[in-house]
Protein backbone atom coordinates (compact mmCIF):
# COMPACT_ATOMS: atom_id res chain seq x y z
CA UNK A 1 0.00 0.00 0.00
CA UNK A 2 2.13 3.12 1.69
CA UNK A 3 4.98 1.60 -1.80
CA UNK A 4 1.93 2.30 -3.93
CA UNK A 5 1.73 5.70 -2.63
CA UNK A 6 5.54 6.35 -3.06
CA UNK A 7 5.39 5.23 -6.56
CA UNK A 8 2.44 7.89 -6.78
CA UNK A 9 4.83 10.72 -5.36
CA UNK A 10 7.92 9.84 -7.80
CA UNK A 11 5.01 9.14 -10.93
CA UNK A 12 3.56 12.72 -10.03
CA UNK A 13 6.61 14.38 -9.91
CA UNK A 14 7.85 12.90 -13.46
CA UNK A 15 4.24 14.15 -14.59
CA UNK A 16 5.16 17.72 -13.04
CA UNK A 17 8.07 17.92 -14.79
CA UNK A 18 7.12 17.09 -18.10
CA UNK A 19 4.27 19.82 -17.37
CA UNK A 20 7.18 22.44 -16.14
CA UNK A 21 9.36 21.75 -18.93
CA UNK A 22 7.01 22.36 -21.71
CA UNK A 23 5.34 25.15 -20.13
CA UNK A 24 8.92 27.05 -19.54
CA UNK A 25 10.41 26.31 -23.16
CA UNK A 26 7.67 26.03 -24.90
CA UNK A 27 5.16 28.43 -23.64
CA UNK A 28 2.64 25.30 -23.31
CA UNK A 29 0.17 24.12 -20.89
CA UNK A 30 0.66 20.23 -21.27
CA UNK A 31 -3.02 19.00 -21.39
CA UNK A 32 -3.30 15.45 -22.84
CA UNK A 33 -7.43 16.17 -24.00
CA UNK A 34 -6.06 19.81 -25.68
CA UNK A 35 -3.64 18.65 -27.01
CA UNK A 36 -4.99 15.20 -28.43
CA UNK A 37 -8.69 17.27 -29.14
CA UNK A 38 -6.68 20.25 -31.06
CA UNK A 39 -5.24 17.81 -32.60
CA UNK A 40 -8.18 15.95 -33.92
CA UNK A 41 -9.97 19.36 -35.02
CA UNK A 42 -7.46 20.04 -37.63
CA UNK A 43 -6.54 23.09 -35.63
CA UNK A 44 -4.59 25.03 -38.53
CA UNK A 45 -1.41 26.44 -37.05
CA UNK A 46 2.34 25.44 -36.90
CA UNK A 47 2.10 23.25 -33.73
CA UNK A 48 0.58 20.33 -35.12
CA UNK A 49 3.78 18.44 -35.49
CA UNK A 50 4.78 19.26 -31.79
CA UNK A 51 1.60 17.88 -30.99
CA UNK A 52 2.21 15.02 -32.41
CA UNK A 53 5.76 14.55 -31.16
CA UNK A 54 4.64 14.99 -27.55
CA UNK A 55 1.63 12.20 -28.20
CA UNK A 56 4.62 10.23 -29.22
CA UNK A 57 6.65 10.66 -26.26
CA UNK A 58 3.80 9.57 -24.09
CA UNK A 59 3.24 6.21 -25.86
CA UNK A 60 6.89 5.40 -25.93
CA UNK A 61 8.08 6.60 -22.27
CA UNK A 62 6.19 3.65 -20.75
CA UNK A 63 7.24 1.40 -23.58
CA UNK A 64 10.89 2.32 -22.48
CA UNK A 65 10.54 1.62 -18.88
CA UNK A 66 8.37 -1.72 -19.68
CA UNK A 67 11.84 -2.97 -20.84
CA UNK A 68 13.27 -2.94 -17.05
CA UNK A 69 10.17 -3.13 -14.90
CA UNK A 70 7.08 -4.63 -15.24
CA UNK A 71 3.83 -1.88 -14.91
CA UNK A 72 2.20 -2.93 -17.26
CA UNK A 73 -0.85 -4.56 -15.40
CA UNK A 74 -3.82 -1.90 -16.44
CA UNK A 75 -7.05 -4.02 -15.39
CA UNK A 76 -8.87 -2.75 -17.57
CA UNK A 77 -12.74 -4.18 -18.37
CA UNK A 78 -13.16 -6.44 -21.13
CA UNK A 79 -16.78 -4.86 -21.59
CA UNK A 80 -17.03 -3.15 -25.00
CA UNK A 81 -19.88 -1.33 -23.61
CA UNK A 82 -18.69 -0.41 -20.54
CA UNK A 83 -15.36 0.48 -22.60
CA UNK A 84 -17.36 2.79 -25.22
CA UNK A 85 -19.57 4.84 -22.92
CA UNK A 86 -16.81 5.84 -21.07
CA UNK A 87 -14.33 6.86 -24.14
CA UNK A 88 -17.44 8.71 -25.24
CA UNK A 89 -17.68 10.81 -21.91
CA UNK A 90 -14.03 11.30 -21.72
CA UNK A 91 -13.73 12.37 -24.97
CA UNK A 92 -17.05 14.73 -25.08
CA UNK A 93 -16.77 15.87 -21.53
CA UNK A 94 -12.88 17.02 -21.40
CA UNK A 95 -13.36 18.64 -24.69
CA UNK A 96 -16.95 20.87 -23.45
CA UNK A 97 -14.82 21.17 -20.21
CA UNK A 98 -11.89 22.30 -22.20
CA UNK A 99 -9.28 20.23 -19.99
CA UNK A 100 -8.55 16.79 -18.08
CA UNK A 101 -6.94 15.85 -15.30
CA UNK A 102 -3.81 17.37 -16.78
CA UNK A 103 -4.63 20.01 -18.11
CA UNK A 104 -7.55 21.23 -15.28
CA UNK A 105 -5.82 19.20 -12.22
CA UNK A 106 -2.21 19.54 -12.63
CA UNK A 107 -1.88 22.85 -14.01
CA UNK A 108 -4.82 24.65 -13.33
CA UNK A 109 -4.89 23.63 -9.58
CA UNK A 110 -0.96 24.28 -9.79
CA UNK A 111 -1.53 27.56 -11.11
CA UNK A 112 -4.78 28.13 -8.44
CA UNK A 113 -6.81 29.14 -11.43
CA UNK A 114 -10.49 28.94 -10.63
CA UNK A 115 -11.83 27.04 -13.56
CA UNK A 116 -9.03 24.54 -13.15
CA UNK A 117 -9.99 23.64 -9.20
CA UNK A 118 -13.39 23.61 -10.07
CA UNK A 119 -13.51 21.60 -12.58
CA UNK A 120 -11.08 19.13 -10.80
CA UNK A 121 -13.38 19.72 -7.93
CA UNK A 122 -16.66 18.37 -10.22
CA UNK A 123 -15.58 15.46 -12.19
CA UNK A 124 -13.87 14.22 -9.24
CA UNK A 125 -17.40 14.60 -7.44
CA UNK A 126 -19.33 13.48 -10.76
CA UNK A 127 -17.01 10.33 -10.53
CA UNK A 128 -16.88 9.62 -6.91
CA UNK A 129 -20.98 9.66 -7.16
CA UNK A 130 -21.06 6.96 -10.32
CA UNK A 131 -18.86 4.86 -8.73
CA UNK A 132 -20.69 4.78 -5.51
CA UNK A 133 -23.87 4.16 -7.72
CA UNK A 134 -22.74 1.55 -10.27
CA UNK A 135 -20.43 -0.15 -7.70
CA UNK A 136 -21.76 0.72 -4.01
CA UNK A 137 -25.52 0.60 -4.57
CA UNK A 138 -25.77 -2.01 -7.86
CA UNK A 139 -22.54 -3.88 -7.75
CA UNK A 140 -22.47 -3.40 -11.67
CA UNK A 141 -18.55 -2.15 -12.22
CA UNK B 1 13.70 21.79 -34.05
CA UNK B 2 13.91 22.82 -30.19
CA UNK B 3 10.36 23.21 -29.82
CA UNK B 4 10.05 19.46 -31.12
CA UNK B 5 12.94 18.05 -29.14
CA UNK B 6 10.79 19.73 -25.67
CA UNK B 7 7.84 18.41 -26.85
CA UNK B 8 8.99 14.88 -27.03
CA UNK B 9 10.80 15.36 -23.57
CA UNK B 10 8.13 16.64 -22.30
CA UNK B 11 5.58 13.86 -23.64
CA UNK B 12 8.30 11.44 -22.20
CA UNK B 13 8.44 12.17 -18.52
CA UNK B 14 4.43 12.49 -18.51
CA UNK B 15 4.10 9.32 -20.25
CA UNK B 16 6.28 7.31 -17.50
CA UNK B 17 5.27 9.41 -14.97
CA UNK B 18 1.76 8.03 -15.33
CA UNK B 19 2.92 4.44 -15.63
CA UNK B 20 5.42 5.17 -12.67
CA UNK B 21 2.63 6.77 -10.91
CA UNK B 22 0.44 3.72 -10.96
CA UNK B 23 -2.32 5.61 -13.12
CA UNK B 24 -2.56 3.23 -16.36
CA UNK B 25 -3.67 0.95 -13.63
CA UNK B 26 -7.56 1.52 -13.84
CA UNK B 27 -8.49 -0.04 -10.76
CA UNK B 28 -6.43 2.37 -8.55
CA UNK B 29 -8.13 5.26 -10.75
CA UNK B 30 -11.54 3.39 -9.90
CA UNK B 31 -10.51 2.76 -6.21
CA UNK B 32 -9.33 6.46 -5.84
CA UNK B 33 -13.32 7.02 -6.74
CA UNK B 34 -14.78 4.32 -4.64
CA UNK B 35 -15.51 6.32 -1.77
CA UNK B 36 -17.40 4.37 -0.24
CA UNK B 37 -15.31 0.89 -1.06
CA UNK B 38 -11.90 0.13 -0.70
CA UNK B 39 -10.72 3.56 -1.30
CA UNK B 40 -7.25 3.87 -2.95
CA UNK B 41 -5.91 7.17 -1.91
CA UNK B 42 -3.08 6.80 -4.58
CA UNK B 43 -4.26 9.26 -7.11
CA UNK B 44 -3.99 12.24 -4.33
CA UNK B 45 -0.29 11.52 -4.33
CA UNK B 46 0.24 12.08 -7.83
CA UNK B 47 -1.60 15.07 -7.97
CA UNK B 48 0.72 15.91 -4.70
CA UNK B 49 3.90 14.92 -6.32
CA UNK B 50 2.65 16.44 -10.52
CA UNK B 51 2.08 19.98 -8.75
CA UNK B 52 5.88 20.29 -7.14
CA UNK B 53 7.42 20.92 -10.19
CA UNK B 54 4.21 22.43 -11.69
CA UNK B 55 4.29 25.44 -8.96
CA UNK B 56 8.05 25.93 -9.47
CA UNK B 57 7.09 26.46 -13.30
CA UNK B 58 4.03 28.67 -12.78
CA UNK B 59 6.80 30.98 -10.51
CA UNK B 60 9.42 31.13 -13.12
CA UNK B 61 6.36 32.52 -15.48
CA UNK B 62 5.89 35.64 -13.41
CA UNK B 63 9.87 36.12 -13.87
CA UNK B 64 10.88 35.57 -17.70
CA UNK B 65 9.67 34.64 -21.10
CA UNK B 66 9.29 31.13 -22.52
CA UNK B 67 12.64 29.76 -23.94
CA UNK B 68 11.41 29.12 -26.88
CA UNK B 69 8.73 31.62 -27.87
CA UNK B 70 7.89 34.92 -27.51
CA UNK B 71 5.21 34.65 -24.75
CA UNK B 72 3.09 31.91 -23.03
CA UNK B 73 -0.56 30.71 -24.50
CA UNK B 74 -2.37 31.17 -21.40
CA UNK B 75 -5.96 29.98 -21.18
CA UNK B 76 -8.13 33.10 -21.84
CA UNK B 77 -11.10 32.45 -20.52
CA UNK B 78 -12.02 33.28 -16.56
CA UNK B 79 -15.29 32.49 -16.42
CA UNK B 80 -17.08 30.22 -14.61
CA UNK B 81 -19.72 28.92 -17.17
CA UNK B 82 -22.47 25.95 -18.14
CA UNK B 83 -19.88 23.93 -20.36
CA UNK B 84 -17.03 24.00 -17.60
CA UNK B 85 -19.31 22.46 -15.15
CA UNK B 86 -21.70 20.40 -17.86
CA UNK B 87 -18.31 18.77 -19.37
CA UNK B 88 -16.48 18.14 -16.33
CA UNK B 89 -19.46 15.59 -15.09
CA UNK B 90 -19.55 14.13 -18.42
CA UNK B 91 -15.96 13.50 -17.97
CA UNK B 92 -16.31 12.16 -14.30
CA UNK B 93 -19.04 9.78 -14.95
CA UNK B 94 -16.70 8.45 -18.17
CA UNK B 95 -13.87 8.26 -16.21
CA UNK B 96 -15.36 6.55 -13.26
CA UNK B 97 -17.24 3.92 -15.50
CA UNK B 98 -13.79 2.81 -17.15
CA UNK B 99 -11.04 4.18 -14.85
CA UNK B 100 -9.21 6.04 -17.36
CA UNK B 101 -9.00 9.22 -18.32
CA UNK B 102 -7.15 10.96 -21.29
CA UNK B 103 -3.39 11.14 -20.27
CA UNK B 104 -3.23 7.29 -19.37
CA UNK B 105 -5.07 5.87 -22.16
CA UNK B 106 -2.82 7.44 -24.34
CA UNK B 107 0.26 6.36 -22.05
CA UNK B 108 -1.29 2.96 -22.20
CA UNK B 109 -1.85 2.92 -26.13
CA UNK B 110 1.34 1.02 -26.83
CA UNK B 111 0.93 -2.31 -24.07
CA UNK B 112 -2.71 -1.84 -22.96
CA UNK B 113 -4.21 -4.37 -25.32
CA UNK B 114 -7.80 -3.91 -27.17
CA UNK B 115 -9.64 -2.46 -24.20
CA UNK B 116 -7.43 0.70 -23.90
CA UNK B 117 -7.38 0.74 -28.18
CA UNK B 118 -11.05 0.76 -27.89
CA UNK B 119 -11.54 3.29 -25.27
CA UNK B 120 -9.19 5.69 -27.22
CA UNK B 121 -10.98 5.40 -30.27
CA UNK B 122 -14.44 6.05 -28.41
CA UNK B 123 -12.65 9.09 -26.79
CA UNK B 124 -11.38 10.07 -30.26
CA UNK B 125 -14.85 9.97 -31.63
CA UNK B 126 -16.54 11.56 -28.49
CA UNK B 127 -14.55 14.89 -28.78
CA UNK B 128 -14.99 14.29 -32.53
CA UNK B 129 -18.93 14.85 -31.73
CA UNK B 130 -18.36 18.02 -29.76
CA UNK B 131 -16.86 20.17 -32.00
CA UNK B 132 -20.05 21.46 -32.80
CA UNK B 133 -21.02 22.61 -29.53
CA UNK B 134 -17.69 23.92 -29.26
CA UNK B 135 -17.44 25.61 -32.25
CA UNK B 136 -17.67 29.66 -31.36
CA UNK B 137 -16.21 29.33 -27.95
CA UNK B 138 -12.66 30.93 -26.96
CA UNK B 139 -9.94 28.33 -28.61
CA UNK B 140 -7.62 28.77 -26.26
CA UNK B 141 -7.20 25.73 -24.05
CA UNK B 142 -7.23 25.20 -20.59
CA UNK B 143 -4.80 21.93 -21.24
Amino acid sequence: MIIDWIYGLVGGLFIGLGGLVLLIFNGRIMGASGILGQLIDGKQDKENLERIVFLIGVIAGPLIILQFSDFSTTNVTSNTTQLVLAGLLVGAGTRIANGCTSGHGVCGISRLSLRGLLATAVYIAAGALTMVTLRTFWGLI
Amino acid sequence: MSRLLVSFISGLLFGVGLLISGMTDTAKVQGWLDILGQWDPTLAFVMGGAIIPMTAAWAITAKKAPFFDYSFSMPSNKTIDFKLLSGSVLFGMGWALAGLCPGPAIAALGFGGNGIILFFVSMVIGMILTKPIRMGSISTADG
